[in-house]
């Protein structure tokens, strides 16, 4: 495994937007690599430098070794899907697949094989005389992969993919692209504002912001392992905490008070002093709620908070308990169901209990991030609608 | 009752006939009937003084094989499939721009095409005449950039009636290039040159087939008045230069035998009408066969 793709020190400016600030990123052969962050990023335009589509303003692109900044995108050896498949509605499915090898000039006999190849690679064989047109979702999909692939790229750029599919649609085109991937092995970079759609494909993800890049790593090092206050934010739900380190405890552990919150014991990852500011992430679902007190165990903190709301999910329940500034949200998993059971109610003082292991102290924290977090509506059972945001952009 | 129930697929349902009933009457008393007229008198006689007598001939028929024709038919055919041509290559790069520019250049340009129109037809056709003339301005400086002789005439020829015609039909030719070139999506060609089409293949293979409806709508709009033009080669065509529009105006104003010219004119619908009809059938008869899976 070596560095395949390149990017280095790559900047593109729409006049004094910076749409892709500064980024140096390498991606390995044959893995899937995915490029996360809000609308607006800067995705789609590293993505159109890669094809050749922009020319970056300055830094490098290298593929396997070779300097391709400067190359037309017909002489790349990189496909793309693109975000709206951009099919040729005049050509049947057949024909969609065939254009690649068609306008370079390759034999009948070989662009009718590799044609058959393709259409069985996306079990789209019933369809080769379709109209693209008449395609569902899923299947337009499936052939501007298939017209992608004929060219045997070096890598395979997909801008969202999916995004225009329904949920259950895109559940399962998920898993076929991932047996593709394992089937003909090429480097695949993937585009996405959806964290469960990279968090479940990827091998490592780049998680962007405003044209840079936040971090860089497994979906496991990300979530778990944020390096900033957007990363955590924007990955998953977080709870963000501000204090100040008042004791060390050990080589491990520390104390941080926060204000208005309660001295919390901390897992010391950091090496912070005594003094040192801290801003500390704290997942949902590592916190638990219990109407008796918790015993006590080493490493434990315990606090008395009173439920302000709850939402039952299924699979868990939410619940958002204040301690006076503070709001904390809480995923707890279900314990055994008991018909006898007295379920959490609103307004209830409770002990909230987690682990110092399971806080997450942030090298840079920005109080904007915090407005990512979900907050819950404040009357339950009623809907937010997030049209009204629209409309009032418009 | 259920909508687009199988029995009512290919048949027209009543609502759909009584909202295209004014253009289907439209139609019928603008179109058809007076066609249909034109090819009545086409085989009456005329009388002395001029007027349609009530006796039926074939004669105007037989008249169509006069020895002049051949030459004027050809000539009409090659200057209208030409100024097509023309209209079109310019009207594709024209339309190409217009749906890449920004939305105000794309107004802009639209006006300009446009402002031609205030100006009376026939002055725009003079000025041609003057431009061409001997001493007109644009004979002058071709003569300055020595692309002509002096003594060459640029007026009274085909070629002048061919370089007015494509003047006048231009404007018919961008604007439905243009209504299909705004409605292309341009990431099209992205895609095209992503799979490693150069620009040029990408614009010929996925450009121009997306453009299509347009191009057939600008070759119609130019190529029938095309045929039938008369005022054109009347002013600037001179007399070597007739139309078969010529001819129909010669039998009607001059000759004063409108069966005639209603036979000459009845045979240049024909030659229009026919294609366009065998076209449309065998448009339907696809269409039919999308519809049901099955040839008729
Ligand atoms: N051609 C352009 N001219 C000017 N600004 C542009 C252009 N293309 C993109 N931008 C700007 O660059 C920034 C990044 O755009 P980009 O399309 O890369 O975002 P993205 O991350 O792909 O977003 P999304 O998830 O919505 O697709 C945006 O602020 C956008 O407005
Ligand atoms: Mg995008």
């Amino acid at each position: 495994m070596h560095d395949y793709l390149v990017f280095d020190h790559l900047t593109k400016r729409y006049g004094a937007l910076k749409a892709v600030d500064d980024v140096s990123l390498s991606i390995e052969q044959g893995s899937i690599f995915s490029l996360l962050g809000p609308s607006g990023c800067g995705k789609t335009t590293l993505l159109r430098m890669i094809a050749g589509f922009e020319k970056p303003d300055s830094g490098r692109i290298l593929l396997n070794g070779r300097d391709i900044t400067q190359l037309p995108p017909n002489q790349r050896q990189v496909n793309t899907i693109f975000q709206n498949y951009a099919l040729f509605p005049h050509l049947s499915v057949c024909e969609n697949i065939a254009f690649g090898l068609k306008v370079t000039g390759h034999r009948k006999a070989d662009i009718e094989r590799e044609t058959l190849r393709m259409l069985e690679l996306v079990q789209l064989e019933r369809h080769a005389d379709s109209k693209v047109t008449e395609l569902s979702g899923g299947q337009k999909q499936r052939t501007a992969i298939a017209r992608a692939l004929i060219k045997k790229p070096n890598i395979l750029l997909l801008d969202e993919p999916l995004a225009a599919l329904d949920l259950k649609l895109r559940q399962r085109m998920l898993m076929e692209l991932d047996l593709l991937h394992d089937e003909i092995g090429i480097t695949f970079l993937y585009v996405t504002h959806d964290q469960s759609e990279a968090m479940s494909l990827s091998d490592k993800i780049a998680v962007m912001n405003e044209g840079h890049i936040e971090q860089v790593g497994t979906p496991s090092q990300i979530y778990e392992a944020p390096c900033s206050s957007f990363v955590a934010a924007f990955i998953g739900d977080t709870n963000f905490f501000d204090g100040a380190v008042i004791e060390v405890k050990d080589s491990e552990y520390c104390t941080v008070r926060i204000g208005g919150f309660g001295d919390v014991l901390c897992y010391n990852d950091k090496k912070l002093r005594v003094g040192n500011p801290v801003h500390l992430s704290i997942r949902p679902e590592k916190f638990a709620i219990s109407r008796n007190l918790p015993e006590q165990r080493k490493g434990r903190n315990v606090l008395s908070v009173t439920v302000d709301d709850i939402v039952y999910l299924g699979t868990h329940t939410k619940y958002w308990v204040l301690l006076n500034d503070y709001r904390v949200e809480i995923n707890q998993q279900h314990m055994r169901y008991q018909l006898d059971q007295i379920p959490i109610k609103h307004n209830e003082q409770v002990w909230l209990y987690w682990n110092a292991d399971d806080g997450y102290m942030l090298e840079r924290y920005c109080e904007d991030d915090e407005e990512m977090v979900f907050q819950p509506p404040e009357e339950i059972g009623d809907n937010p609608e997030p049209t009204e945001q629209h409309n009032e952009e418009e | 009752m259920k909508k687009n129930s199988p029995s009512f697929s290919g048949r027209f349902n009543p609502n759909e006939i009584l909202l295209s009933a004014p253009s289907i009457v439209w139609l019928i008393l603008l179109f058809a009937i007076p066609t249909i007229l034109i090819f009545l008198i086409a085989f009456k006689s005329a009388d002395a003084y001029g007027n349609i007598s009530t006796h039926w001939t074939l004669d105007n028929l037989r008249a169509l094989a006069n020895r002049h024709y051949p030459m004027i038919v050809w000539r009409t055919f090659w200057l209208s499939c030409l100024t097509t041509a023309l209209c079109i290559g310019g009207g594709i790069p024209v339309a190409y721009f217009m749906a890449r520019i920004p939305r105000k250049g794309r107004n802009l340009l639209m006006i300009l095409i446009v402002i031609p129109f205030w100006t009376n037809f026939l002055i725009r056709i003079f000025a041609w005449k003057n431009l061409l003339h001997p001493e007109g301005m644009l004979k002058q400086v071709l003569v300055f950039l020595h692309l002509v002789a002096p003594e060459q005439p640029l007026l009274y020829n085909p070629w002048a009636v061919l370089a007015v015609l494509v003047y006048s039909y231009l404007p018919f030719a961008i604007l439905p290039i243009y209504a299909a070139a705004e409605k292309f999506d341009f990431s099209l060609l992205e895609a095209a040159q992503d799979l490693g089409a150069r620009y040029s293949v990408a614009l010929r293979k996925v450009f121009l087939p997306g453009i299509r409806s347009g191009i057939w709508t600008a070759a119609a709009m130019v190529f029938i008045p095309a045929l039938g033009s008369y005022v054109i080669p009347d002013i600037v065509g001179g007399a070597g230069s007739d139309m078969i529009g010529n001819k129909i105006a010669q039998r009607a104003f001059i000759n004063r035998n409108l069966p005639e010219a209603a036979m000459l004119a009845g045979a240049l619908s024909l030659t229009v009408l026919l294609p366009l009809l065998i076209y449309l059938f065998s448009q339907r008869r696809n269409k039919h066969q999308l519809l049901t899976g099955t040839p008729p």
